[in-house]
Parts: C-alpha cells; structure tokens; sequence
C-alpha cells in the first residue's frame, strides 16, 4: 500500500511541484479557452495568449522565488 | 509518412527526456543489484516493465476514443505543467539557487536504506525487488506519458517510442559497460533541453486544439523553443547577477 502511494504521489508530482506555477498555467489555459470558446476571439489572440501568457508564468515564477531566497 | 522536420525534434524530445528518466531508474536499480545480486534488481524492473506494459495496453486505445481537439488540449496543458516544471527547476538550478541532482547521492541513498534493511535479512530480498519495482514503475510512467505527449500529432507516436527506446538501450549498455551510477550525464543541462522542448511542445499542442493555425505549422514548435530559450538564459543571468553569492 505504500508503495502504491508513494507511486501515486510521484504521478502527482510529475505536474505539480511549486503550487504557484501549477495554478497559473491552468489560469492561463483556462483563458485561452474561455477567449476560443465563449468569445469566439481570433486564434491570433488566443495563440498570442496562450505564448505570452505562459513566458509571463515563467519569468513570474523564477524572479519571485529568486527574491524569496 | 512524416517529414524528418515533424519527426525530428518528436525523436529527440523523447530521447532526451527519456535520458533523464533511465538514468535515475537505472541508479536505483543499480543499488538494489549492488546491495542484493542481480535477481531481485532483475525481477522488480521486469514487473515494473510488465505493468507499465499492461498500462500502455489497456489505456492507449482509450485515448482514440477522445475527440482529437480535447485531445490536444489536454495533452498540450500536462505538456505545459510537466515542461515549465522542469524548465523552473532547471533554471533555478542553473543560477545556483538550488542543488544540482547527484546521481551518486541517490546511490549512496538507496544503497544505505538497503543496508539498513539487513536487521531482517529474510526480507530483504523482497525489499530490494519493491525498490527496483517502484524506481521502474515511476520514472516509467514519467517516460510513457512524455512518449503519449509528444507523440500526440498525426504519425508522431513511432518517432516518440523510437526517441525513448534509444535511450533505454543507451542507458541499458552504458550502465551495463560502467557498472556505477551514471553521474557525467549533464542531468541539469538535459532537463534544460527537454523542459524547453516540452514548454514548445504544450503551446503548440494547446493552441491547435483551440483551433490555432500557428504560422509555419509544425515549424512554429521551433520558435517556441527559441522564444523560451532565451527567456531562460536571460532568466539565469538576471538571477545569478541578483544572487552572486549563491552562484558562487
């Protein structure tokens, strides 16, 4: 059994280790989706979303936690 | 039949990132071998392998049935959280802000919990094949999710196998030839790649499952890497030049 949820942990954290990153890339994709679905936006804007809002993501995530040390 | 430009960077991905996976197995199953012989090291990753077997069975036709838009989606979002997790990581790391992996640490781990296992000799053998089981089973499913990701476009599927089964021969001969952990392999370097790579891969895949035509097609997935690429080395200087002492 523990082998099992140590395994199961792993799988978890192959997605998920800083909490903050995980949650803004699903922000990100979630408005993508919702300016393709729901406001039918040009797949320029969306494509544009999408690159700019994960290289903000990232370059957010990294300064922040080179601050925090 | 697919062009070398799709195939291309499908092969490496999945090598690469593939690398990175056999290896660390590889170190755990290497302890077990040196702690215990070679038939508990060898029966814990052949169950290991049987049920990542039987995973990739049972599952894989499954996900014909999903519509391939979801599809993209879906994969292309694991694609972003699993590549910019490792690109994170590999960027932090290179800036010195936190540790490098050492392969030979994570022996030196293994082979210890072994040896501490000794007390009840009669389980031990158990212990050891569980060990080399769970190392197998978890960098496995790391190596058959990135082989499903990347392998998610049209015919992209064999490249992606054949880029992770190279890697798992390579590790399998070098490991075989050296017989020690394999700790010259530049882990951080590869994670920097593949990371890079991933990140490219997941917009892409997100964005076509949105409906975006990406100027250039396939060769856009390039000019994701570059775009990240050089936000990454600029993100490893700013941090080192804020952090010097760290660097050092």
């Amino acid at each position: 059994m523990r082998t099992l949820i140590a395994i199961i942990r792993e799988v978890a954290n192959l997605f998920v280790d800083d909490g903050s990153l995980a949650f803004a890339i699903l922000a990100v994709a979630a408005i993508a989706v919702f300016l393709a679905i729901m406001l039918k936006a040009s797949a320029l804007a969306v494509g544009f979303v999408l690159l700019g809002g994960c290289a903000a993501v990232l370059i957010e995530n990294v300064i922040r936690t080179v601050r925090r040390n | 039949m697919v062009s070398w430009v799709t195939a291309a960077p499908a092969i490496t991905s999945a090598f690469l990132a593939s690398l990175v996976e056999v290896v660390e197995a590889f170190t755990i199953v290497l302890a077990v071998s040196t702690i215990r012989g070679y038939r508990p090291a060898i029966l814990g990753s052949l169950a290991g392998l049987v049920l990542l077997g039987l995973m990739v069975v049972v599952l894989g036709p499954m996900l014909n049935r999903v519509p391939l838009n979801l599809l993209q989606i879906v994969i292309g979002v694991l694609l972003l959280l699993f590549g910019m997790r490792w690109l994170r990581t590999a960027i932090l790391r290179a800036a010195g802000i936190i540790p490098l992996r050492d392969e030979q640490l994570k022996f030196d781990q293994a082979t210890a919990n072994l040896k501490d296992a000794r007390a009840h000799e009669s389980r031990l053998d158990w212990l050891a094949g569980i060990t080399a089981f769970k190392a197998v089973v978890i960098e496995g499913l790391e190596v058959v999710f990135i082989v499903i990701a990347i392998g998610a476009g049209p015919g992209l599927l064999l490249p992606a196998s054949l880029g992770a089964l190279a890697a798992f021969v390579l590790v399998l001969f070098a490991g075989i030839a050296v017989r020690r952990p394999l700790a010259r392999v530049p882990e951080n370097t590869l994670k920097f790649g593949v990371g890079l790579m991933l990140t490219a891969f997941g917009v892409f895949w997100t964005g076509e499952g949105l409906g975006v035509n990406w100027p250039g097609s396939d060769l856009a997935i390039l000019g994701f890497v570059i775009v990240f690429l050089l936000i990454a080395v600029g993100l490893v200087a700013f941090a080192r030049r804020l952090v010097p002492e760290i660097a050092k």
